[in-house]
């Protein structure tokens, strides 16, 4: 039986002591300071942006049923596509400081943005983890950031919100008119894509994009939660990652 | 027919009043959106620049274009395409036919060469080297780059000289091209529509004429004045599609009280054209006007986004004809289906792991 351990862990990464431990029985509960606040508050205001742009923008598409009375009285097109509009600078203003943080912030502020490809233990990582997913191998690794699919899928992530920025202020400088910044900055997108309507259907297949991203992620994060060596949930809330065995790897 | 001839002189000669020709001076200036003062100057630029030498080509077109143009609003407007250029080749109204008709464009060439406007109506086809469309003997394209060479600039009148329209649908057997995919070395004006409408026509020459440059195009070389806008911003429905008050069915109430036709699929709001400010036929209506939804005929491509009447439209690139809606939610659900068969496999084996464990334990124990 082992006893309480005490003893100073440093923390691979960062080089800073990792010392707060756990009590649960047998197992030295480490915990190690992953993710700093700015990007635990970007994460969760992502997940409010990206719920209320999906929502409204699927309005946008299909609007509600059509509004009795006098015209003058109804405006719902109209909130549904300002709320929709001002999220999308929310979300735009918001990734600049994702940008921010990830130049200024921890190592792991910059994982979702630099996938480390030279490298051959991120490889093996990533087909340890595959193998993990397809059930061929017993126990998946510890990570203490992003695990190597986990980078992959966030890497993804950020490009996608890149392409539905461009699509989106791009749709927007139609509105804003020629010779607005949004049309100076974001215009040629439309003659990329061919014309107005075909930006209209890449920027909607986004949405639909972005709910097989949620359905994945959630479930991932989840299951990791439940069945990984390491916290999940909490560390997006709390910051740190708690490892559930102390073995090594 | 003199070459120095004025448009102000020839109209005048067919008893067109000067108090009609001002009027239509500042109609044009207006719909350029050029201040009240600039008709003066289109007015002086039509009293004393002789007329610009045009050469008009019909390609693989249905003549839409010009049947559009002989029935603009203002009474001027009547035949002011007609007039105000020097038109001397037209292969599809011109007095001449044959021989005789083609030696007028040769000569036009020759005397006017880097002067002329180059107008076409219609693309070119280009598979079979062209044999789609033959005009005095020769196929259609090499007419084109020949007349192109040595013109000032080209119009590109209409959809299919400007974007291809239904000969270019896919699966454009003919391989129909637009005339700036085929004339590469001189600016192309596209004028797009089907047809376009008569006083944008106009609206262009009367600039060109009097301010002897092109008007300021945007990105896809339409000129910005006429094609700046969507019809959607300009729309008289537009409240209505703010209220979130739509036409749901032909034929419902919302029909009959004019609502919004965004669920039809009028494609106003991704057409840029003046037609919600202009509108057709002497002003008298346009599509929308008239309760059908925009087709969008001055896009590129609009044969080819599917439906009329869908609001989200088709995409080609899946191999087969299916709207985002169809394909975002089929993946969707996949994803989602796949999702819950890899959890359940998860609890399963998660299971059978927990109670090997367990026996290992307590066969430890009993060891
Ligand atoms: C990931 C985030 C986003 C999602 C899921 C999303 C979703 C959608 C959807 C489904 C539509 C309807 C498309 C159609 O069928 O016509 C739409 C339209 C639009 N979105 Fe987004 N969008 C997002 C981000 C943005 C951003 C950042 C902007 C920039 C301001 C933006 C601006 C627009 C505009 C201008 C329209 C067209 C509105 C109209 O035609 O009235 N979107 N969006
Ligand atoms: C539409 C909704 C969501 C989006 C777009 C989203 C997006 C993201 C992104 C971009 C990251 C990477 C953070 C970074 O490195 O900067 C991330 C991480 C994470 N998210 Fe979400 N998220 C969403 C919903 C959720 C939900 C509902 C949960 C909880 C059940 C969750 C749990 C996590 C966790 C645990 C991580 C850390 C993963 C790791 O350490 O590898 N997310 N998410
Ligand atoms: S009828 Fe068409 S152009 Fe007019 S407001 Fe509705 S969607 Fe826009």
């Amino acid at each position: 039986m082992s006893t309480y351990d005490d003893e100073l862990r440093i923390d691979p990464v960062t080089g800073q002591p990792a010392i707060r431990t756990g009590d649960e029985g047998r197992i030295n509960r480490i915990s190690v300071f992953v993710f700093e606040w700015p990007i635990r508050l970007w994460h969760w205001l992502m997940v409010v942006f990206l719920i209320v742009l999906g929502v409204t923008g699927y309005f946008i598409g299909s609007p509600l049923p059509t509004t009795t009375g006098e015209t003058g009285e109804h405006y719902v097109m109209g909130y549904i596509r300002f709320v929709h509009f001002v999220t999308g600078y929310f979300l735009a203003i918001s990734f600049l400081f994702r940008i921010y943080w990830a130049i200024v912030g921890n190592h792991h502020a910059r994982e979702a943005f630099t996938l480390p490809l030279h490298k051959g233990w991120w490889w093996a990582g990533a087909a340890h983890m595959a193998a993990w997913y397809f059930f061929a191998v017993k126990e998946p690794k510890k990570w203490v950031g992003h695990n190597p699919l986990a980078q992959i899928s966030m890497f993804i992530f950020m490009l996608y919100l890149l392409f539905m920025i461009f699509t989106g202020f791009a749709l927007y400088s139609e509105g804003a008119g020629a010779g607005s910044w949004q049309d100076q900055m974001f215009g040629w997108v439309i003659p990329l894509f061919g014309q107005s309507q075909d930006v209209h259907t890449w920027h909607h297949l986004g949405m639909w994009a972005l709910i097989v991203f949620a359905t994945l992620h959630i479930y991932t994060a989840v299951r990791e939660d439940i069945m990984s060596r390491q916290s999940m949930i909490s560390t997006m809330i709390s910051g740190e990652r708690m490892f559930k065995d102390d073995r090594p790897e | 027919m003199s070459h120095t001839q004025t448009f102000y002189d020839v109209i005048r000669r067919r008893g067109i009043t000067r108090r009609s020709f001002m009027q239509f001076c500042s109609m044009t200036a207006a719909s350029m959106g050029l201040a009240p003062a600039m008709s003066g100057r289109i007015a002086h630029a039509m009293e004393t620049k002789p007329r610009i030498p045009v050469i008009w080509f019909h390609g693989n077109e249905c003549t839409c274009c010009s049947e559009s143009f002989i029935r603009s609003a203002h009474p001027l407007v009547g035949d002011v395409v007609l007039s105000m250029i020097n038109l001397e080749y037209d292969d599809l109204i011109m007095a001449a036919a044959g021989h005789q008709a083609e030696a007028v464009a040769e000569k036009v060439m020759e005397e006017h060469k880097g002067e002329y406007v180059l107008a076409v109506e219609g693309d070119a086809p280009l598979n079979e080297d062209g044999m789609y469309c033959f005009v005095a003997g020769k196929p259609f394209a090499e007419n084109l780059r020949r007349a192109a060479k040595d013109a000032a600039m080209v119009i590109a009148w209409g959809q299919c000289a400007s974007f291809g329209c239904v000969q270019t649908a896919k699966p454009n057997p003919t391989r129909g091209t637009p005339v700036h995919k085929v004339v590469l070395d001189k600016p192309v004006i596209k004028v797009p529509g089907c047809p376009p409408i008569a006083e944008v026509m106009t609206g262009v020459l009367s600039y060109i004429l009097t301010f002897d440059r092109l008007p300021e195009l945007d990105r896809q070389g339409r000129p910005k004045m006429f094609y700046g806008q969507r019809i959607h911003d300009k729309c008289y429905r537009r409240g209505h599609f703010d209220a979130g008050q739509f036409v749901e069915r032909w034929d419902d109430d919302g029909a009959r009280k004019g609502y919004c036709l965004y669920k039809m699929g009028c494609k106003g709001p991704t057409t840029y054209n003046a037609c919600s400010t202009v509108m057709w036929n002497q002003g008298v209506s346009f599509p929308i006007g008239s309760g059908h939804g925009c087709l969008g005929c001055s896009e590129d491509g609009f044969w080819d986004k599917g439906s009329f009447y869908d609001r989200v439209t088709d995409i080609h690139q899946f191999g087969i004809e299916d709207n985002a809606e169809t394909v975002g939610a089929g993946v969707a659900i996949g994803v989602g289906a796949a999702v819950a068969v890899h959890a359940a496999m998860s609890v399963v084996r998660r299971t059978l792991d927990k109670a090997d464990e367990k026996a290992e334990r307590s066969g430890q124990g009993q060891g």
